[in-house]
């Protein structure tokens, strides 16, 4: 085992732990600051994959922007695990079945992928990821779908400061 | 000896390195603390404290053994762990951020040219905004789980404040990546030493002011320390604290505040440049000697800067501070940006 198979290993490890963490926590508080910690996670592949621009923005946006708003609302609303709804028993059980479908199907999509079959993920090479090549790729092959999304952004503030307007 | 196939001696030197800037910071940050009380003192034409050691020199001492001597108190309606992680993080987020300062140039030492910079890493600048929105985590973790309705309110003071600050300080950043070209931290400050070129803040002095502004917010110094209002909030977020964990939000702070001026200087004032001076006709080993005095002191006269400020101005109300947040410093960030394109696209020709 190489230091990249160790670190790739523990970084699996640390983000399956900290989603089951998620899942299990009784306090919402708890489980959001677990998800960070999956983010942080999923930040440390991306950086094996060299790809470092993904990685920091996935951390600012989603870890540093996203998560505190969530943390926003939960901690305002003040959840106890006592006023919690129980929940009956056939729904974890028709959760699961479902969930357990999903994932049945995911795995066989991986599996039954052409371009994935004998492949194994370039770590530690390539430098698409880099922002330079990135910011390349994005202004210059991908510009249409580009501007798009940014127009959907747009869109969402446009309407988040019409919400937000009182009168 | 290719263990693990990494280069053993490197590890070694960056771990040297790691400690002595973590020790470093952390010696300035108690004489910062010293210092602020003794600049509050001139400007409000009093003594300071002055009892401690000649001059008072031994004060910060004296306060950090008062802080550790203390009771450490948990609060039983407090959730434990995240009580004790939240001033661990508020910390750790502070010191993270010296990994990509480049605090001077290489110095030669047994052969090997060991840099002083921790790591220049391609993403540079973009890191000190990654971990500075971990930071956030410290006051809202902390604020939370004292289970302090104070605490809490001062906590999501704290957090928006920090959000919306963010945005306007990386606009203001945009223009100077524009002009740099890159993201390193490393290669914004050569550029700015290389011979007959200017600091970045001739080309970007409302940046600058910008920027700077947004880093009082960031590091919830007066005029923007909302999460703190003692009139308001009692205390603010660490109002459940005691002891050294009270002392490591506090002592957070002023990290906070030296990383946030390494960084202005790196960005705006050449960073470890000595105006007028070519270094490359130095030898190495004083250059880089030279260039971390210089660094040092452009430190310095920014946190005095800092400590002025605190004493002359009053705090925002929390609508003034969203205003001139949402409503002054975002546009004019954005027009500084629009005209600093516009520039160096009418130079390209």
């Amino acid at each position: 085992m190489d230091t990249i198979q160790i670190l790739f290993f523990s970084l699996s490890a640390l983000a399956i732990f900290s989603a089951i963490m998620v899942l299990v926590s009784k306090n919402p508080v708890h489980s959001v600051l677990w998800l960070i910690a999956v983010f942080f996670a999923i930040s440390g592949h991306y950086i094996l994959l060299n790809a470092q621009f993904l990685a920091i923005v996935n951390l600012i946006v989603y870890a540093g922007a996203i998560m505190v708003l969530f943390l926003f609302v939960i901690m305002l609303m003040n959840l106890n695990s006592e006023g919690e709804p129980r929940k009956n028993w056939w729904m974890k059980l028709a959760g699961v079945v479902s969930g357990g479908c999903f994932l049945v199907v995911l795995v066989s999509l991986v599996k039954q992928a052409t371009e994935l079959s004998g492949k194994a993920a370039l770590m530690k090479t390539g430098d698409i990821g880099l922002i330079k090549n990135l910011g390349k790729a994005l202004f210059s092959d991908f510009v249409v779908p580009f501007e798009i999304s940014s127009v959907l952004f747009l869109s969402a503030m446009v309407g988040a400061v019409v919400i937000g307007k009182k009168d | 000896m290719t263990l693990l196939a990494l280069d053993w001696i490197l590890m070694l030197e960056k771990l040297i390195l790691i400690a002595i800037i973590v020790f470093a910071s952390l010696g300035i940050a108690l004489y910062t603390t010293f210092s602020e009380r003794k600049v509050a003192a001139v400007l409000q034409d009093r003594p300071g404290p002055n009892r401690a050691g000649p001059m008072g020199l031994l004060q910060p001492l004296a306060d950090g053994l008062k802080l550790i001597m203390k009771e450490e108190i948990i609060p039983n309606s407090a959730s434990k762990g995240l009580f004790i992680l939240g001033p661990a993080m508020a910390m750790t987020a502070a010191l993270m951020t010296c990994a990509v300062i480049p605090w001077s140039s290489s110095v030669e030492l047994f052969g090997r040219k060991i840099d002083l910079q921790i790591a220049d890493i391609n993403i540079g600048i973009l890191y000190v905004f990654g971990v500075v929105s971990m930071g956030v985590y410290g006051i809202m973790i902390g604020g939370w789980a004292s289970n302090n309705k104070f605490s809490l309110m001062a906590a999501l003071r704290g957090a928006s404040q920090a959000i919306s600050y963010e945005l306007a300080m990386g606009v203001a950043l945009i223009a100077v990546l524009m002009i740099s070209g890159s993201l390193s931290l490393k290669t914004i400050v050569d550029q700015q030493m290389a011979p007959g070129a200017w600091w970045n803040i001739v080309y970007q002095p409302l940046g600058f002011i910008l920027f700077f502004i947004c880093a009082m917010a960031e590091c919830n110094r007066t005029p923007f320390d909302l999460p703190e209002a003692e009139n308001e909030l009692n205390m603010g977020y660490h109002q459940e604290y005691s002891s050294m964990k009270l002392g490591f939000y506090l002592f957070a702070e002023y990290v906070n505040m030296i990383m946030s001026s390494a960084v202005m200087a790196s960005l705006y004032f050449g960073g470890y440049d000595v105006p007028f001076l070519d270094e490359s006709t130095l030898a190495p080993n004083i250059a880089a000697i030279i260039g971390v005095l210089s660094l040092l002191t452009k430190i310095v006269i920014f946190l005095f800067l800092f400590m002025w400020i605190r004493w002359t101005i009053p705090r925002f109300r929390y609508d003034q501070l969203m205003n001139l947040g949402w409503k002054s410093l975002i546009p004019l960030a954005l027009v500084n940006m629009l005209a600093t394109g516009a520039v160096i696209l009418w130079q390209q020709g």
